[in-house]
């Protein structure tokens, strides 16, 4: 059992936890992951570390609330347990030498963004972050973002209720048309992660991103994360989750997202039913 | 060898050191009665339900299975068991109603009877030695195993066969992976006295006897039962603990303080077949489809979280125990057709001739000689494969006739589910932490007979040493192991 010792609310749908798991804590780098389950019948689900602390023991994620785990998820209060908390899990995001770089979180993915720009900046990096959201309610972390000493932090909203109106692809756009950039890192949705990569292509910057398949164990076991890049099939688990976005089939990824959506959605709204709160 | 080594005497009194033997008795008079057969749920039935197949002999029939053994003298049958289990005796304690007897001569050498009684290939190890398998019809022991071994987990925790455990020993030994030699392997060093700790990266220990096996062919109760066995013993099991990522084997020896390390992570990684269509929805490694429904409980879905894809017509490819197992499941599942696609014949199958039977009862319809060139799609879920027919040709180094494709003869097996039953590799992600350990070109650890790695201290066993195999010959690598261990840790 893993005790959870931190929560917080960041916008209508998405809250951080943070658990003590004193070894996973000393282990964590910037861009892993680790698995969680809720209780005997839950589901394996994977979640990106968002911060840790390995003197105090404890690692935090951040998620939104998008089906029945996740809505369990957002229910547990401080000092409730979560029966299993697994990692770290998959290879850390390259973070060395990348030189001018710009780290693009869409939606919940700045959750993500945010530990690989902070480890970015403290390798030495010139980062810029682009963010990127619906509306002002659904951007995260902005503060933590700007207390990261970055190059520039990039706003952008669909609606221009925050920083510019526009797609994320745009600020990406300017700033490899003015040659300020060697490398893109784009995490989020897996159609904002596609257009990034290939704006990114066009512009010819190399271009990762963190992919984020269904999976089940997370450690090479099933296969249930396999992924094409390049023309070959990986797993997203344990060859990932960062890859090359230039070769990566997203088509497919979107697809295979997918696979489930039906049955969760009815188990989400069974859940929900039972469930009398409004999330 | 120590003499605590082979005791293992049941807690409700020690053996009569005055009582012959069986072997010392006069020879008893063999019955000359055909197998005993053993009741199963009807074939229709069972193809609906996940509770168990075969349902185990009662007293009577196994006191009479038992009276078919002739008590050779020269006991052919004990070489067949990878073990060298004492079959003669053990069948003698029945055939003298000293059941507990019985069971202290199987947990000598087989930590588990309850699991290979039901899950060995008996009739390619100790039964095709059987004198009796010459004649006619063998002694069925892997059954009279099985009964043995449920009439010591029906007994009540504190009186079952515990195998005594040595004094402490002061060494702390670790153990990573609880799959069948994990569980051996930690048995024995708890036994010797090591204080031993099994380290399990998914939630739940077991192995392949929990996520693979499915519970039709081996109840989990039974693998539960087995696992409180050991926590009796005292050995505590972490799960949830990756060795490779949570934590390193150089780190379990250097700043968690164990003196030892045992390493039987199995060999879990799936192969795919490589052919187009293979990441289409509805797809699945036999490892995530069983996985699914076994340890996550997806037929309960969505009592249970995990979902898994419900197949009307769900085509296997491959033709060994775990293709049997995933298309039985698939039945269970409610498919309405489930198919076995595999390219050599029937009596090439590696499967058990048992499983492949039963499977056939159920209604699972054998696809024999073709194999599967490209599975096609539609919107991104399966709609059928492309195979082509095949014939067998020439033998070749292993002497089976190898398959060949017959030209032209590509054909469509329609189907909205692909299971890929076709085997599995070593997982690098415990060995890529670890640079000083040998492996094969494969992937798989190097050891000694006796199970010693490249690295001091730390041994390996089971399906990550000989890749994949059975639960005998991984419970076998892990008490072996487990000897070498002792060995090592006293002398050092
Ligand atoms: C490496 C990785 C890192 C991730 N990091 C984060 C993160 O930091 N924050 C965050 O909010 N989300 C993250 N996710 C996604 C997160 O795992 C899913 O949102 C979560 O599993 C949804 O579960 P649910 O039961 O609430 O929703 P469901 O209703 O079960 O599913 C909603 C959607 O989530 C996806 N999903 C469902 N089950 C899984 C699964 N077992 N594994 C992966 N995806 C699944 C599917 O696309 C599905 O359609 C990450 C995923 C991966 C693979
Ligand atoms: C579906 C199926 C059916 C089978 N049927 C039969 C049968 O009928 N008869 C028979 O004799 N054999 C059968 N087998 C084969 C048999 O189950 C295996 O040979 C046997 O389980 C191997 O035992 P093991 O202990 O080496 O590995 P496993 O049983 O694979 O156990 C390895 C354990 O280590 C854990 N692990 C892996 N990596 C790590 C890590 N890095 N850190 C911590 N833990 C880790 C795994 O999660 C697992 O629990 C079957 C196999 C399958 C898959
Ligand atoms: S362990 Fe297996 S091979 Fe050995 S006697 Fe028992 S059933 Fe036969
Ligand atoms: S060979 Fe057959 S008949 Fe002879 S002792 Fe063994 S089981 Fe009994
Ligand atoms: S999640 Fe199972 S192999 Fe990646």
């Amino acid at each position: 059992m893993f005790e959870i010792i931190h929560k917080r609310q960041l916008s209508d749908s998405v809250y951080e936890v943070g658990v003590m798991a004193p070894r996973i804590a000393r282990k964590v780098r910037a861009g892993q992951f680790l698995i969680v389950r809720t209780g005997p019948e839950g589901e394996r689900v994977p979640f990106t570390f968002s911060d840790w602390s390995p003197q105090e023991g404890w690692v935090r994620f951040i998620f939104m609330r998008v089906g029945k785990t996740t809505h369990e998820l957002a229910h547990l209060e401080v000092g409730d347990t979560l029966a299993d908390v697994v990692g770290p899990l998959g290879v850390p995001t390259h973070t060395e030498d990348v030189g001018r770089v710009a780290v693009i979180g869409g939606g919940v993915g700045a959750a993500v963004a945010y530990p690989v720009a902070r480890a970015m900046v403290a390798a030495g990096n010139e980062v810029t972050v682009i963010l990127g959201a619906r509306n002002e309610e659904l951007l995260i972390l902005r503060d933590e973002f700007e207390a990261l000493g970055l190059k520039e932090l990039i706003v952008m909203t669909d609606d221009g209720s925050a920083g510019e109106k526009g797609l994320v692809t745009a600020p990406l756009k300017r700033l490899a048309a003015e040659g300020l950039l060697d490398h893109a890192m784009a995490i989020g949705p897996a159609i904002m992660m596609k257009f990034c990569a290939a704006t990114a292509k066009e512009l010819g910057v190399s271009c990762t991103v963190s992919l984020n398949p269904i999976m089940v164990d997370g450690t090479g076991m099933c296969g249930a994360c396999r992924v094409t890049v390049g023309g070959e099939t990986k797993f997203g688990c344990v060859d990932g989750p960062d890859f090359d976005g230039w070769v990566v089939d997203f088509e497919e990824l979107m697809s295979r997202q997918r696979i489930y959506s039906d049955v969760e959605r009815e188990a989400d709204a069974d859940f929900s039913k039972g469930c009398s709160c409004h999330l | 060898m120590s003499s605590v080594d082979d005791a293992a005497v049941p807690l409700g009194g020690a053996p009569d050191a005055a009582m012959p033997t069986p072997a010392e008795k006069p020879r008893h008079k063999a019955s000359r009665a055909p197998r005993t057969a053993m009741q199963e749920q009807p074939a229709a039935e069972r193809a609906q339900n996940f509770e168990e197949v075969s349902l185990g002999y009662t007293q009577e029939q196994a006191i009479a299975e038992a009276n078919r053994c002739l008590q050779c003298k020269n006991a052919t049958c004990i070489d067949g068991c990878p073990v060298n289990i004492d079959i003669k005796s053990f069948i003698g304690h029945i055939i003298d109603g000293e059941y507990a007897l019985g069971v202290e001569v199987l947990k000598e050498r087989n930590a588990l009877p309850a699991v290979c009684g039901r899950v060995c290939p008996q009739e390619e190890q100790c039964e095709v030695r059987c004198v009796l398998a010459k004649k006619g019809e063998s002694v069925a022991i892997g059954r009279l195993e099985r009964w043995l071994g449920d009439f010591d987990l029906a007994c009540e925790i504190d009186h079952r066969c515990v195998p005594v455990v040595a004094p402490p020993s002061g060494y702390r030994c670790a153990v990573v992976g609880s799959g069948p030699a994990g569980l051996a392997c930690a048995g024995e060093l708890a036994r010797q006295g090591h204080e031993v700790t099994m380290f399990e990266s998914l939630h739940a220990p077991g192995g392949v006897l929990t996520y693979g096996i499915p519970e039709f062919r081996l109840p989990k109760a039974i693998v539960q039962a087995e696992i409180e066995m050991i926590s009796q013993m005292g050995v505590s099991i972490e799960c949830d603990v990756v060795v490779g990522a949570s934590i390193t084997v150089d780190e379990l020896l250097a700043e968690e303080g164990f003196d030892a390390v045992f390493v039987g992570n199995g060999a879990g990684l799936p192969v795919f077949m490589g052919i187009p269509g293979e990441n289409l929805n509805g797809v699945y490694s036999a490892n995530e489809y069983l996985t699914r429904v076994n340890l996550m409980h997806a037929y309960d879905f969505p009592k249970a979280d995990t979902p898994v894809w419900r197949g009307r017509k769900v085509a296997v490819v491959g033709g060994g125990n775990v293709a049997m197992d995933a298309a039985r499941t698939a039945l269970r599942l409610g498919a309405e057709e489930v198919f076995l696609v595999y390219r050599r014949t029937a009596d090439e199958m590696p499967a058990r001739r048992e499983e492949a039977h039963h499977a056939q009862e159920e209604g699972v319809e054998f696809k024999m000689l073709c194999s599967p060139l490209e599975i096609r799609g539609h919107d991104g879920f399966v709609t059928g494969i492309v195979a082509t027919r095949m014939e067998l040709g020439d033998a070749d180094a292993s002497g089976r006739r190898a398959p060949v494709c017959v030209l032209d003869s590509d054909f469509v097996i329609e189907c909205d589910t692909v299971i890929m039953a076709v085997g599995t590799r070593a997982n690098p992600l415990l060995s890529q932490a670890a640079p000083d350990l040998e492996l094969t070109s494969r992937g798989y650890i190097v050891t000694s007979e006796d199970g010693a790695t490249s690295m001091p201290g730390v041994f390996a066993g089971g399906d990550i040493v000989t890749g994949a195999a059975t639960v005998i010959l991984a419970m076998g690598a892990g008490k072996r192991a487990a000897r070498a261990m002792n060995s090592w840790l006293r002398d050092r």
